[in-house]
């Protein structure tokens, strides 16, 4: 049993970084010798980071134009573009919420219900709920502008640029309730008396807040920010249901990227996976190190 | 996260607070406010669905219909396309239900007991096959996706329904095995002792000492798994085969289907038939389901 686990998830891991260096096609086995005659060292890389739909920036004879231009596209700035925003958003929106939630509300229950129920949801539906809501024609856009406000524009999942920007719209409305979660149990994790000296000593609550309680907060903080930015990385659910990568390949995010290419580029695909676990290493690594450093 | 454990210390000697002051006002506008953003897409959701199409097309999202109709909710159970046949998103509904059963049985039974071992029958590489289980829970999914589809076609199962269950069961394990291993280490080691003592073996302590004593932690995994999987569409659409499509990916394939005009009532129908389990699981579990996020929120 455990040996069958140790050889999936060890073994599948070290067969796709090791078969990253190859020129694999499809076939039903792969033996150490295929591997051998296959060994392209890191053509597969070099390719993917020439594929304009992995990642295309401008040269840099363009800097000078517009801001827009000057901007990579594919499907890593594409997930860059989501974590970083992600991550900012739902962590800052989860901890004010938190901050209001913790002073002693009424219907406190209620009120975490609300903001917790979207984390329930399948991406697939939440993608497919904005969608519609975001779509130009029937949704917000065209609402409002029957409503009387005629120059109202809402179009971002069908614009190229802001596209990105309405998946992050529905990745906050579906994650942020859950980071208010852990940051409220962080929060009332923090001793009383830190509260009564503050009071003592005159600082207000919303200092107390920001200076004292936030820098407190940094495990739980850490690890809020481990589990939504691994969670960024492999966006995709959400991806194929509000846009399927629309328009054209605009928002496109690496893991829709490595499943299409299966059939026709597995060798680019494979490096691709490999970019993402490299990509995960880099925000595991520290969080682990914290983790370990604190008891040794 | 129990409000028990914030005991109100508030010595004598300040005269209580008025009732209603600018911050309360504040702080209650903002929950109301963020409140209404979070359920703004669940009342667009119902009204679209109740709506028929015509009032889709001349009416205005926000606004609900004056005649609620649920002939959208038969179509999109019943005979709604997904562009292989018309037979509605039921046919996804049982095919989840087929999916996830097995699934969550086989990946709770081996994560528990597998739990239990590392708990309580260390061996010589448990640590070291802990800390890889560890890390394997945060890799990410597409890693390991072409391996499993060599291993289960070697198998000769790829796109059936054993295929996604074994692949359900073996993403399942990291996680689950960590919850278990976490909880029975903290039962106290002396009802381990006392049962060997008296003479109980592997399997027996296991199932009659520890499984009663866990129902807490079988409920949270139970509940970890039904939603993870119910709301599953990456390995569904691999492993599953046309044939055993989960509702997720039937959902995606109506929505997306191109025959006649876009139904957008019958697609919301559709939505809401599709995340109606996991949320009904969510309502009714409260504070089980808020424990097994947390620990599942890690799932690679």
């Amino acid at each position: 049993m455990m040996l069958i686990v140790l050889g999936v998830f060890v073994g599948g891991t070290a067969w796709t970084v090791l078969f990253s260096f190859t020129n694999i096609k499809i076939v039903p086995i792969f033996t150490p010798s295929e591997w051998i005659n296959g060994f392209v060292g890191t053509a597969n890389y070099d390719r993917l980071f020439h594929t304009d739909r992995w990642m295309e920036c401008p040269a840099l004879s363009h800097i000078g134009q517009a801001d827009w231009q000057l901007q990579c596209r594919g499907a890593l700035p594409n997930v860059v573009t989501y974590a970083v925003l992600s991550i900012i958003l739902s962590i800052s929106i989860g901890f004010l919420l938190a901050v209001f939630m913790d002073q002693k509300v009424r219907l406190e229950g209620m009120f975490r219900t609300i903001y917790l129920y979207p984390f329930a949801l399948s991406f697939i539906v939440t993608g497919h709920v904005w969608a519609w809501i975001l779509s130009p024609e029937y949704g917000l856009q065209g609402s409002i502008r029957q409503l009387g406000w005629t120059s109202f524009s809402f179009g971002w999942i069908a614009d190229r640029q802001m596209v990105m920007y309405a998946i992050v719209i529905a990745g906050i409305w579906q994650g942020s309730g859950f980071v208010m979660a852990l940051m409220l149990a962080g929060l009332r994790g923090i001793d009383d008396e830190i509260w009564k000296a503050a009071k003592i000593d005159g600082i207000s609550t919303w200092r107390t807040y920001l200076q004292i309680v936030l820098p407190m907060m940094k495990p739980v903080m850490v690890t809020t920010f481990v589990i939504v930015s691994s969670g960024a990385v492999r966006i995709y659910d959400l991806v194929v249901a509000i846009t399927d990568g629309g328009p054209g390949i605009s928002s496109d995010v690496p893991t829709r990227y490595i499943y299409q290419n299966f059939s026709a580029n597995l060798g680019q695909s494979l490096a691709a996976s490999t970019c993402m676990l490299v990509a995960m290493a880099f925000i595991l690594i520290p969080w682990i190190r914290m983790e370990f450093g604190k008891k040794g | 996260m129990s409000s028990t454990s914030i005991t109100p210390i508030i010595p004598a000697g300040k005269k209580p607070k008025k009732l209603i002051t600018t911050e309360r006002v504040v702080v209650y506008s903002v929950l109301t406010l963020c409140a209404l953003f979070f359920l703004f897409p669940l009342y667009i959701m119902v009204i679209t669905s109740l709506k028929d199409i015509e009032a889709i097309r001349s009416g205005n999202i926000f606004v609900p219909t004056m005649h609620p109709t649920f002939t959208a909710w038969g179509k999109a159970w019943n005979s709604a396309c997904t562009g292989l046949y018309c037979e509605g998103i039921k046919v996804g509904f049982w095919n989840s239900v087929r999916i996830t059963g097995p699934s969550v049985i086989v990946s709770i039974a081996v994560a528990s007991i597998t739990g239990y071992s590392l708990a309580n029958w260390p061996f010589k590489f448990s640590e070291v096959f802990f800390t890889i289980l560890l890390v394997s829970s945060f890799i990410p999914y597409v890693v390991m996706l072409y391996p499993l589809v060599l291993i289960t076609r070697w198998l000769g199962i790829f796109s059936t329904l054993p295929a996604v269950v074994l692949v359900h069961t073996i993403f399942g394990l990291p996680i689950l095995t960590l919850l278990f291993r976490n909880y029975f280490s903290s039962l106290p080691q002396e009802l381990f002792k006392a049962a060997r003592v008296d003479g109980a073996g592997y399997w027996r302590i296991f199932f009659q000492v520890y499984a009663p004593m866990s129902v807490p932690i079988f409920t949270v995994a139970v509940i970890l798994q039904i939603t993870g999987i119910w709301n599953d569409f990456l390995f569904g659409v691999i492993y599953a085969g046309p044939t055993n499509y989960p509702m997720t990916v039937q959902l995606n394939n109506i929505v997306n289907s191109v025959q006649g005009g876009k139904e957008y009532n019958v697609d919301m129908a559709a939505t809401i038939l599709t995340g109606i389990v996991p949320l009904a699981i969510y309502f009714f579990s409260g504070k089980y389901f808020v424990r097994g996020i947390a620990a599942g929120a890690v799932k690679g």
